[in-house]
């Protein structure tokens, strides 16, 4: 195994090293006492002087209503958001799982994460029921689940993204990805316009989500079809502070 | 079966190059004997034009909504040329971090190599069934069927890969390796090889859509093992990155108890801001969306949270060898986006089988041969699979020279030949070589070889060119020159502003 990783790092130095000398590569070509740690620091300022005239954002947020945009962007693929001012977010979680009923059989069941804001959950009505994650639950119970409501880490207006960063109030990954309906409170302040301030929002340690729309295929004939294995329905409630619903 | 279907074969281990190989498909002829079948075959042209046509449009449009692409884009083609640059350092800094978050890193010189470190991962996962999420670099080394000799199933869990599975068939495209197939054959597929597809399936795409579905949930929440690609691998952070659509993806690095992950050495990113880039211009270039529906992004592992076991086997197959082609290197910036095949005339008609390899279209005829040497015939022949318009070029989202490196490799199979008939193509090479420096060059060039179709009889071949091109009529039909060039169509109808097709593009037969 070292062997293919020696041999493998060879190459690559020979095959760099003959096309800065314009040379044909040997491959017996070894390094120099030294040569990695020049080889780090020239890499990393070449790095640091590359080209990025791109646009930080492809709306300005001083100019743009950058939550509007989220809110267009993310139906045009077919999610369902609502925005809502933040006081009004209990009642419409309240209606909203209500309204999926009918499609449970029985008391329809929906995961709550830890974390997850009490307040978002205090209209939920008594033939509705929340079950926790702790102890975990298995596959197959996620798999009978009417549904599953988190909060996410960040949004993108630019592509109508949500991204979840699975800490407090979202869960682990198999909770918004078993069940088949998804329902995510996003708030104002966690929209960022465009990639680039999305990104560099987030902990790279952390397992990252990033959900645009619901699940989809174009496989067959380039037909778009929603819902595949992922939740079939996503259900966005955009909450606002002081904007009218 | 389809015309071309009867030519395919299974993949096997064949075309050794120096260092790398990959399957090449077993019974393939080379590529001008496979696209002539592929022509005559009727269906999968309409089906093959009518994705091609429809992806085009939606692209185009994707990608104008952003008025700095072309910034993008180069600062893409830098970022990629900057790392290849420096390949060591920051394969050695994403093995570093992958195994401080948790992960163990595997590196494999060849095809065989990957296979075996992936079959003994996922034995000692005590894993007799792994399920799959579609990966170009798994196609390559022909991981399946490496993985049914040592006693795994392997379930593809990608809708398009599900069909080229249970249909014993072959992908046709990156992207969509089923657009060979419409719904009707699909469901035919279904309906034959799904024990539990339901009664009375009709061909409606939300329906086979639904049946895959649950076919594949009970091994989705069972599976001890899942298998991945990665679309980018994050030197500075270690995390790696999951571009998908369907759910399946998350499925398979989400809920096994082991995660292995196959990715191609030219995957590093140096940093995490360069999601910021390649997060943009893949999606657009693909899927013509402003983004995919799933991206995964795991870090080694985390407690509570997935698989408890992360593999990342690092695949060179022949890509050293490709880094070491001054001209040629250019094609390890390549990201799979698929938008090259959908512009590219000759794939349009050829279709995805007749390049012989699981990567097709215009990256494949500068790939495949590099990855694989160009040993094999079937090789030999890719670089020879385009009528060097330039279409390829203008679309890749990381600014890829296309045409530039077949004409080196075109060289290159000439070089390695010695022939009389060769020779004479070989001027053809450098010529072509002249003429692509120069785009005005290349556009008088054509209108001249549109006078070419005189010599062609009623069939549309030119059976018969004077000397010195004689050598090279005399074993094959030439094309005949299309009145109007692809390069003259697209400059009058930016491709994807209009439906309409130069007249009488088809040329043969
Ligand atoms: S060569 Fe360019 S256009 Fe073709 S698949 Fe690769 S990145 Fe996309």
């Amino acid at each position: 195994m070292t062997a293919a990783r020696d041999q493998i790092l060879a190459r690559i130095r020979a095959a760099n090293a003959a096309r800065a000398a314009g040379d044909t590569p040997r491959a017996g070509d070894t390094p120099r006492a030294g040569d990695t740690a020049r080889a780090t620091g020239d890499a990393d300022s070449a790095y640091a002087a590359l080209p990025r005239d791109y646009r930080r954002a492809h709306h300005d947020p001083a100019s743009t209503d950058i939550v509007e945009l989220f809110a267009g962007r993310a139906a045009d693929y077919r999610a369902v958001v609502e925005r809502v001012p933040s006081g009004a977010v209990a009642a419409a979680v309240a209606r909203i799982l209500q309204a999926r009923a009918p499609d449970t059989d029985g008391v329809p069941r929906f995961v709550v994460p830890g974390g997850l804001p009490p307040e978002w959950l205090a209209e939920v009505p008594d033939g509705v029921e929340l079950a926790g994650d702790d102890p975990p639950l298995s596959s197959a119970e996620l798999d009978r689940v009417a549904g599953v409501v988190t909060g996410c880490a960040v949004a993108i207006a630019e592509t109508g993204t949500i991204i979840l960063d699975h800490g407090p109030a979202q869960g682990r990954r198999a909770l918004t990805l078993v069940p088949d309906f998804h329902l995510v409170v996003v708030r104002a302040g966690q929209v960022a316009a465009d990639l680039a301030d999305a990104f560099a929002r987030l902990d790279p340690a952390r397992p990252h989500t990033l959900i645009s729309g619901p699940s989809a295929t174009s496989d067959i004939e380039l037909i778009r079809v929603e819902g595949v294995h992922g939740p079939r329905n996503l259900h966005i409630l955009l909450a606002d502070t002081g904007a009218s619903s | 079966m389809t015309a071309a279907g009867a030519r395919r074969g299974r993949p096997a281990a064949g075309g050794q190059g120096p260092h790398g190989s990959m399957p090449t498909y077993l019974g393939m002829p080379a590529f001008p004997e496979a696209a002539r079948a592929a022509l005559a075959d009727s269906q999968l042209r309409r089906n093959l034009a009518h994705a091609t046509h429809t992806i085009r449009e939606k692209r185009a449009r994707a990608v104008a909504e952003l008025d700095d692409w072309e910034r993008l884009r180069q600062a893409a083609k830098a970022i990629k040329d900057h790392t290849l640059a420096h390949l060591g350092t920051y394969l050695l800094r994403l093995e570093e971090n992958v195994t401080r978050a948790g992960g163990h890193v595997h590196w494999a010189r060849d095809a065989a190599e990957a296979n075996a470190v992936v079959a003994r991962l996922a034995r000692g996962a005590g894993a007799d069934t792994v399920v799959k999420v579609k990966s170009m670099a798994t196609q390559e080394t022909g991981l399946n069927e490496a993985l049914a000799a040592a006693g795994v199933t392997a379930i593809e869990t990608d809708l398009a890969e599900l069909i080229v599975q249970l249909g014993h068939d072959l992908p046709s495209h990156i992207l969509v390796p089923a657009i060979h197939r419409n719904r009707a054959e699909i469901r035919e597929i279904f309906r034959r090889e799904m024990p539990d597809a339901p009664a009375g399936l009709t061909d409606d795409p939300p329906r086979l859509t639904a049946a895959a579905r649950t076919h594949l949930r009970q091994a989705f929440l069972s599976a001890k093992a899942g298998i991945s690609g990665a679309n980018f691998a994050i030197a500075d952070t270690g995390s790696l990155v999951v571009v998908e659509s369907e759910g399946n993806g998350r499925m398979c690095v989400t809920l096994p108890e082991t995660l292995i992950s196959v990715v191609g050495v030219e995957k590093v990113l140096p940093s995490w801001r360069d999601l910021e880039v390649f997060l943009a211009l893949l999606p657009r270039s693909s899927t013509a969306e402003r983004m995919n529906p799933y991206t995964s992004v795991w870090t080694g592992v985390t407690p509570g949270d997935g698989p408890r076991e992360f593999h990342l086997v690092l695949v060179d197959n022949g890509r050293t060898d490709t880094l070491a082609d001054p001209v040629g290197r250019q094609a390890l910036r390549c990201i799979r986006c698929s938008a090259c095949l959908n512009v590219c005339p000759v794939y349009e008609r050829a279709g995805g089988h007749a390049y012989g390899s699981p990567y097709p279209g215009p990256i494949g005829a500068i790939l495949s041969p590099q990855l694989r040497g160009i040993a094999d015939p079937v090789d030999a022949s890719l670089p020879f699979a385009s009528s060097l318009c330039g279409a390829c070029y203008e679309v890749c989202p990381v600014a890829i020279n296309i045409p530039e490196v077949l004409v080196h490799l075109r060289a290159r199979v000439a070089d390695g030949k010695r022939k009389k008939i060769i020779s004479s193509e070989r001027a053809v090479f450098q010529a072509s070589g002249w003429v692509l420096r120069s785009p005005w060059r290349l556009r008088a060039a054509q209108r001249a070889g549109a006078a070419g179709r005189r010599l062609a009889g009623r069939s549309g071949r030119i059976r018969r060119l004077p000397p010195p091109l004689s050598g090279w009529t005399d074993t094959r039909d030439a094309p005949a020159p299309p009145p109007e060039s692809f390069r003259a169509w697209w400059a009058r109808t930016r491709g994807g502003a209009s439906r309409g097709r130069g007249n009488g593009q088809d040329g043969g037969s």
